[in-house]
């Protein structure tokens, strides 16, 4: 069985993120990482080679040059090669077009099972797994808190506000995976030196067979048209409890009338 | 005026409060029209003609609910395709957000995902949403299609605002391909009798400072002293102090309550976006140079385990 898993190279979340001119994601001027949501789904997919259950693990990423990196750390803790969609033209990109591209590379690659995280840690929009599952006509099974192969077909469990459920997709299929799956190993040193030995293949869209009027800021369904900072938090009231503390707090509130 | 198709979501109990808080929402778009899966009984109706739906289609096929996600999807793009409408609104979540990403690919439509606020500004939908961990708001437009946009729970207000809705019986037939996700068993949540945790007016929270599994109680006995929901920092759902659940941040709810109290949690960035457009925040931890406490519009510097037991004596004598 052949496992693809969807990776995306993101700006590191402690660092100061700032909008380009364009009002996308300034990319080039911040510190990035491999998603550390989609560290999960890499773990989830050496742990399935491990067991026999998948012969062959490979990286996907749609991203600029830099996105190279975020595939040496999966390829650190586990897989056996990587491809990376690199295209100027694919800047931009809204989440129906990114799922296109996603879509073209995975039918260009071949793959019995598709993993994903549950979400990017930049944009956190969840769509783009069930958006590939539908342009491929495969299922979906998303969310996944937990998750075995048996055969042909891949069961999940997952959670919602109101029920948790059983749910079984026969393959192909795609599923995201939450951090209830388990955190990521450490990869050793002798693991990241591996890495880079392991080849990264570069498709252009051309190769694809995707036109560049498809993608990209002009081609987006969703236009960003203003960002602004959310107001500060005026400054609260800070008391150190010397015995007063908790009759201080229901003071605030009563005054607010939560009591 | 076009429709705005409204997902709604219900339970035994009747029509979530999310499915409200969309149909309050819906009206500065347009005509909401409930969707309602499976039996729309009069007083589901009722209901959600009282916040202002003019017209409810009743997604009858009871097989819609035996398979995730798609067979719904389905649905929609059947109904969207003859009612034409302006937007199609889904409340944030597992299921709202496959069906939506589904929805948006077959329409071709920009899609917007856990928007706060939505509004018509040129013809056109306008989403805001709260991006880079919280730190920025976004406006965007939807340049094409019916705008598909998630919503955040508790991100509105549900206001009433009575219609009297006609109901359109929709047939649906479940194509082969919709059921290849079957869903194999389904465990509703045990009810705490506490609120929901996404849709509280109040929310306690725990962090890493209760210690313990048996110190996660105080958490919960604080809760029920203010009738609130209980949430948690990974750190305890991770440590099996409570259950996974009742995580709030990046990787479990966002919330957005009137009032927050969070007892023992230092902020970390993945928490603080699950939870900083609460209105109140109210910040009880022992060290003074909690992240947190720069969010707080109250803060005690102390330890949680006699602040919240001497706040639960406050709360009993001030209500007598």
């Amino acid at each position: 069985m052949k496992i693809v898993v969807l990776v995306k190279y993101v700006p590191e979340p402690t660092a100061t993120w700032k909008f380009a001119p364009d009002l996308t994601v300034d990319r080039a001027g911040v510190e990035g990482r491999l998603s550390e949501l989609d560290e999960y789904a890499v773990e989830q997919a050496a742990q399935l080679a491990e067991k026999g259950v998948a012969s062959e693990v490979v990286f996907l990423t749609v991203g600029p040059a830099k996105a190279a990196e975020g595939l040496r750390k999966a390829l650190a803790i586990g897989g056996d090669k990587a491809v990376h969609v690199l295209d100027d033209a694919i800047h931009g990109s809204c989440a129906l077009s990114t799922s296109l591209v996603l879509a073209k590379a995975l039918e260009k690659e071949g793959y019995d099972l598709v993993l994903a995280g549950m979400a990017s840690t930049d944009a956190e929009l969840s769509v783009v797994p069930s958006m590939v599952a539908d342009r491929l006509g495969i299922n979906q099974a998303t969310f996944a808190g937990e998750l075995s192969v048996d055969g042909g077909a891949v069961t999940i469990r997952r959670d919602s506000d109101v029920a948790s459920e059983k749910v079984t997709a026969a393959l192909p299929a795609i599923v995201s995976v939450t951090d209830q799956t388990g955190e990521a190993r450490y990869p050793a040193f002798k693991a990241i030196m591996g890495a880079k030995k392991k080849p990264i293949t570069t498709w252009s869209l051309a190769d694809l067979g995707v036109d560049a009027s498809a993608v990209g800021l002009g081609a987006a369904s969703v236009r960003t048209v203003d960002v602004s900072p959310t107001p500060a938090r005026t400054a609260g009231t800070i008391v150190t409890d010397d015995g007063e503390g908790a009759a201080q707090l229901a003071g605030f509130l009563a005054d607010r009338g939560f009591i | 005026m076009s429709e705005v198709l409204v997902l709604a979501e219900t339970t035994a109990a009747g029509v979530r409060k999310p499915t409200l808080e969309l149909l309050t929402a819906a009206r500065a778009l347009g005509e909401p029209a409930a969707v309602v899966f499976g039996e729309a009984s009069d007083a589901v109706v009722a209901q959600l003609g009282e916040y202002g739906a003019t017209k409810v289609y009743a997604v009858g096929a009871p097989e819609v609910s035996d398979y995730l996600s798609l067979p719904k999807a389905e649905a929609v793009v059947q109904i969207a395709s003859a009612a034409n409408p302006v937007a199609i609104l889904v409340t944030s979540g597992p299921e709202g957000k496959d069906v939506a990403a589904r929805v948006a690919v077959r329409l071709n439509s920009g899609i917007v995902p856990d928007a706060t606020a939505v509004s018509v500004d040129g013809g056109t939908v306008v989403a805001t949403q709260t991006v880079f961990a919280g730190r920025w708001q976004a406006r965007s437009q939807v340049v094409r299609g019916p705008a598909v946009i998630t919503m955040r729970p508790n991100a509105t207000s549900a206001e009433a605002a009575p219609a009297s809705p006609s109901v359109e019986n929709v047939d649906v037939a479940v194509s082969e391909g919709a059921k290849g996700a079957k869903i194999t068993s389904r465990d509703p949540k045990v009810s705490t009798g506490r609120p929901e945790l996404t849709d509280a007016a109040v929310v306690v929270a725990g962090g890493r400072g209760v210690g313990s599994q048996e110190g996660f109680a105080v958490i919960e006995q604080t809760a029920d002293a203010l009738g609130a929901a209980v949430g948690a920092s990974r750190t305890v759902t991770d440590q099996h102090w409570a259950p996974h659940e009742l995580q709030v941040g990046q990787t479990g709810k966002t919330v957005a309550p009137s009032l927050y109290l969070a007892a023992g949690i230092s902020g970390a960035i993945q928490h603080r976006a699950g939870m900083q457009s609460s209105k109140t925040i109210v910040v009880v931890n022992k060290d003074a140079k909690a992240p947190l406490f720069q969010l707080a519009d109250f803060g005690v510097v102390g330890d949680l385990h006699q602040v919240l037991p001497a706040l639960i004596d406050e709360v009993g004598k001030r209500k007598g």
